[in-house]
């Protein structure tokens, strides 16, 4: 049976796991995005921080994939079998990007003109959502497109917690050493990370103020 | 009437490490600009000509004396509402490259409120001030504009909410030699009009001498000389002959 056979007998169940895939990475980098944004704002105000904040979320990043979902199953409320454990992995993963590009997007900014908004009379929120995050939105998108891809790929790996996903072929073919069935997951993965990958790109180059 | 600003014996001390003292970047500086008056601040680098300005709109906290602007104590003043009340003119990277010319000049009637159709019409009404036609150039972006452009539209945006101070940090600086005496020339226009007090840092003793009422030299962080630009021109204090000399 070649891939073709497979995907034409099997659409509506292909579907459901490109659908799964999608649902897990959209959700962890839209958690990670509301929680490293404003992380990475804090630790642009709090220098103290950043050594411990950065510190931590590369540590997190260090933990290989597949053990990270095994540890996180046997803890309470955010662990178990499913999607739901997978997420967190997932947002753990997609932490360190977004936090760590807001603030070197902020922090790389021209001096002078977050001195020239503060001569102006701007509050410092007025000065964050007017100027800072405004020329920072190329750099962090930057970031979301990283944590992006990197979460489609990892998130192949979740299928082993039982949390579905496109990872649920590739498993199976490793189990039963089908080339066809670990292509028929491996496949739309790569894909959509290149997709990700183009349109955030396009969306980043739309947005970069520096260099003009 | 009130002056513009009063400078009462100001002075900074950056602060020192554990507690002990740091050094002093500023000693002593007392000084008034009238409104309609420009006061020029000479000096060489790190004289202390641009820690004063910053002194003045609290950039910087003063270590020692006391600012009012038109007769209001500074440090009793909401800082940000100070700030708003004194338009601030630095080198051309102030314009904020992520704005259209409309928007860096409405910037603080739009920080204050005014109602949209008020801010348009001042914005139109600045532009023509510093010479830029507006239905050229509202729509543009700091980067589709000169070098004087740039230094017109900063002009423009410091005197949105018509302040009456105007703190200018060499706002020619940056600029090449021919477009820089064409503003200089147009900045001595202005000046007579405008009737506001300005501050206006500079080592450029010709543009000094040319845009100044007072000329105020300062050197190591003290105020050595303050006087009319034929005062300057005149004066036997040493540090005064040599910026002289090298004009």
């Amino acid at each position: 049976m070649n891939l073709w056979q497979f995907y034409s007998r099997n659409a509506h169940e292909v579907l459901g796991s490109v659908g799964q895939h999608v649902f897990l990475v959209a959700i962890s980098t839209g958690v990670a995005i509301v929680i490293g944004m404003p992380l990475g704002i804090l630790l642009t105000r709090r220098a103290g921080w950043r050594p411990a904040v950065l510190g931590l979320a590369n540590v997190f990043q260090t933990i290989p994939s597949l053990a990270l979902f095994g540890f996180l199953i046997p803890l309470p409320l955010i662990g178990g079998i499913g999607a739901r454990t997978a997420i967190v992995a997932l947002v753990v993963y997609a932490l360190l990007p977004i936090v760590r590009n807001t603030y070197q997007g902020i922090v790389g900014l021209d001096p002078a003109v977050r001195e020239a908004g503060r001569g102006m009379g701007m509050t410092d929120w007025q000065l964050l959502t007017q100027v800072e995050l405004p020329l920072a939105f190329g750099v962090i998108l930057a970031g979301v497109r990283v944590a992006t891809v990197v979460g489609v790929g990892t998130a192949t790996i979740a299928a082993a917690i039982g949390a579905g996903g496109l990872g649920v072929y590739i498993f199976r073919g490793v189990a039963v050493v089908d080339d066809t069935l670990i292509l028929a997951g491996a496949l739309p993965a790569a894909l959509m990370a290149l997709a990700a990958d183009g349109l955030l790109g396009l969306a980043e180059r739309r947005f970069a103020w520096r260099g003009r | 009437m009130t002056p513009a600003l009063e400078v009462q014996d100001l002075g900074y001390e950056l602060p020192g490490e554990a507690g002990g003292r740091g050094r002093t970047l500023v000693r002593g500086v007392s000084f008034a600009v009238g409104a309609g008056e420009t006061l020029v601040l000479l000096g060489r680098s790190g004289s202390g000509k641009t820690t004063t300005l910053k002194l003045i709109n609290r950039l910087l906290e003063p270590t020692a004396g006391e600012v009012r602007v038109a007769g209001e104590r500074a440090a009793d003043v909401p800082v940000t509402r100070l700030r708003r009340r004194i338009g601030y003119v630095i080198q051309e990277v102030g314009l904020f490259p992520h704005l259209t010319v409309e928007r860096n000049v409405g910037l603080v009637p739009r920080l204050e409120a005014w109602p949209a159709a008020r801010i348009a019409a001042r914005v139109r009404e600045l532009l023509g001030l510093v010479g830029l036609d507006p239905a050229t150039f509202l729509a543009r972006y700091p980067h589709q504009l000169s070098g004087g452009q740039r230094q017109r539209v900063g002009v423009a945006r410091a005197l949105a909410a018509d302040p009456p101070l105007l703190l200018l940090d060499e706002p020619f600086g940056a600029l090449d030699p021919i477009t820089r005496v064409e503003l200089q020339r147009e900045f001595q226009a202005l000046e007579g009009r405008l009737g506001k007090g300005m501050v206006f840092v500079t080592h450029d003793v010709r543009e000094g001498l040319r845009l100044g009422t007072r000329i105020g030299l300062m050197d190591q962080g003290r105020l050595v000389f303050l006087g009319t630009a034929d005062d300057f021109r005149r004066s036997d204090a040493p540090e005064a002959r040599a910026f002289m000399a090298a004009a």
